[in-house]
């Protein structure tokens, strides 16, 4: 198995890149992930042959990029197992589709006095949005807590649950420690207390599979920086039931039915949501990522990033002093650790000038790592194309930047 | 000394090495060399913006010098503040303000550090010629 992943690195050119002349090991996975050539291609092709804006010209070449956007929507409507690509809302990242829903969801169903439940292992743009809201409408946030393994107290979670709360956002798997939280169950608790949910799948949606009829998800956010696709492209999953009963996001060409200086009215979804001349190059790209993952494979990539995750875990313990910062029973493969007492940013600094790209600080999540009572930590986020190898390397050099303090 | 033969000095101590981790090694050992600076300077108000880590710089004017004491929770930072002190330290507002700091190109602390790191290290440049320049103005 380790071979098959290893010969898809040749699909990746900055791969073989040389860092401060050493070999670079990529291990800021987390942050965004490398992209293919052929996701790259798309993007080039489509500059070069296909560009033409989409849903409005008569023209041979408008037809044929809206027909590849749409695809591209019912591409990703598949990827999650959605019921139709009108739930599909292209958007520029997992933060602007969660400031969608916070906007028009809170316009329509939130008032003053209602909660917002979110947990401590939030990216802050799972958190901030909802602050916003909730100082906005004078609602009040909630926060689940967590033990000190990083797992959700699902007790506190449910005496979180009242009739006041209107939305659980949750993280399905925490960018900085690695825990994949139990949303399929927390989305039934929140049901049966007729509280919608939004699903953060930024860190899940590359790495796990993501059904959201499964789950049952409301919403669900994801980007497409992350799953080896393009920047600036993201998607927002919302049930058709849900996305029709609230207000558009922004105004703007594209999302409207007609437009009279009396009244205007809007389109219908997922176009209602989509302002402006989208992103038709990025969703076609997008696309490109999703068919490279779903022809390897994704219970086949969790299944190998998991061997990756247990292989540097165990490694990393070796080496004296190592503190792995999250230990939740069921992680995906991040790994947060912090090297005896030498600083974050000094290991990070070290690891960089070995060629090894990893993240430090706090990981836009600063309520987390006040809850484990650390300033940051070093994070190593692996994506298929890592090897075991690699995490050879990384030991080696700590065990040697160990030896300079 | 004069500055820029301190400036020298520095540039000759790290140009002996050609691999950066030897450079790095022997900026963590002038990091662990600083003293500690004394808790009650480790407030916001003495804390630098811009950086990544925490860097906090305090300076007095004594006999129409400025002394300068910083501290950082890291030692690669603490390593290049030791170096700034050691440069800027003990000289008049008006020596801080004239100085061209030269060494930290030289020795390639500004292009091997990422952007919001150089960041970080202009603004303590700033940060103590803005000390520099208030001691002058202020000065009888």
């Amino acid at each position: 198995m380790d071979s098959f992943f290893k010969d898809l690195r040749s699909e990746f050119p900055i791969l073989s890149r040389k860092i401060y002349g050493k070999d670079l090991v990529y291990l800021d996975n987390g942050a965004t992930t490398q992209k293919p050539r052929r996701v790259v291609e798309k993007i080039e092709n489509g500059y070069y042959y296909s560009n033409a804006n989409i849903h409005r010209g008569v023209h041979y070449l408008s037809q044929r990029a809206t027909e590849a956007h749409e695809a591209a929507r019912e591409r990703v409507g598949r990827f999650i197992n959605a019921d139709s690509a009108s739930e599909i809302i292209f958007t520029r990242g997992t933060t602007e589709s969660i400031n969608l829903v916070a906007f028009s969801f809170g316009e329509a169903f939130c008032k003053e006095g209602d909660e917002i439940v979110v947990s401590v292992m939030e990216h802050h743009s799972n958190i901030v949005p909802w602050q916003m809201l909730c100082e906005r409408k004078k609602m009040s946030l909630k926060v689940i807590p967590m033990n000190d393994r990083g797992e959700i107290l699902l007790d506190e979670y449910k005496a979180l649950l009242n009739p006041k709360v209107r939305l659980v956002a949750i993280t399905h798997v925490s960018n900085v420690i690695g825990t994949i939280n139990p949303v399929k169950e927390m989305i039934a608790l929140a049901h049966a207390a007729g509280i919608k949910v939004l699903v953060d799948g930024a860190q899940s949606v590359p790495h796990i599979r993501l059904d959201v009829k499964a789950i049952d998800a409301d919403f669900l956010a994801f980007s497409g920086h992350k799953i080896y696709g393009p920047t600036g492209i993201g998607v927002l999953y919302g049930k058709a039931e849900l996305l029709n009963q609230i207000p558009p996001y922004q105004g703007g060409g594209e999302m409207i039915d007609q437009v009279h200086f009396e009244k205007t009215t809007y389109n219908v979804l997922p176009y209602k949501f989509e302002a402006g001349t989208p992103d038709f190059i990025g969703s076609i790209a997008l696309s490109e990522a999703l068919d490279f993952v779903d022809e390897i494979g994704i219970e086949r990539i969790e299944a190998y990033e998991k061997s990756l995750l247990e292989y540097a875990t165990m490694e990393l313990m070796k080496i004296d002093g190592m503190r792995i910062i999250g230990t939740a029973a069921d992680k995906s493969a991040v790994l947060s650790f912090l090297l005896g007492n030498i600083h974050p940013f000094d290991v990070g600094t070290l690891l960089d000038h070995l060629g090894i790209a990893v993240r430090i600080g706090h990981h836009c999540a600063q309520p987390l790592i006040e809850r484990l009572g650390i300033d940051g930590t070093v994070r190593a986020s692996f994506a298929l194309y890592n090897t075991f190898e690699e995490v050879d390397v990384l030991v080696k050099a700590l065990k040697r930047i160990q030896t300079m303090f | 000394m004069t500055i820029n033969e301190i400036q020298d000095e520095i540039i000759e101590e790290f140009e002996v090495f050609d691999d950066w981790m030897d450079k790095y090694q022997l900026l963590i050992d002038i990091g662990n060399s600083l003293e500690p600076l004394d808790e009650q300077y480790k407030t916001p108000q003495l804390q630098i913006e811009g950086c990544q880590s925490r860097v906090w710089v305090h300076a007095a004017l004594v006999d129409g010098k400025v002394v300068l004491q910083a501290e950082s929770d890291t030692v690669i930072v603490k390593g290049i503040v030791m170096l700034l002190l050691r440069v800027l330290s003990g000289r008049t507002p008006q020596q801080i303000l004239d100085t061209d700091l030269y060494f930290i190109e030289r020795i390639g602390l500004k292009d091997h550090l990422s952007p919001t790191r150089s960041n970080g290290l202009v603004s303590m440049v700033k940060q103590i010629r803005n000390y520099a320049l208030a001691f002058k103005l202020t000065a009888p």
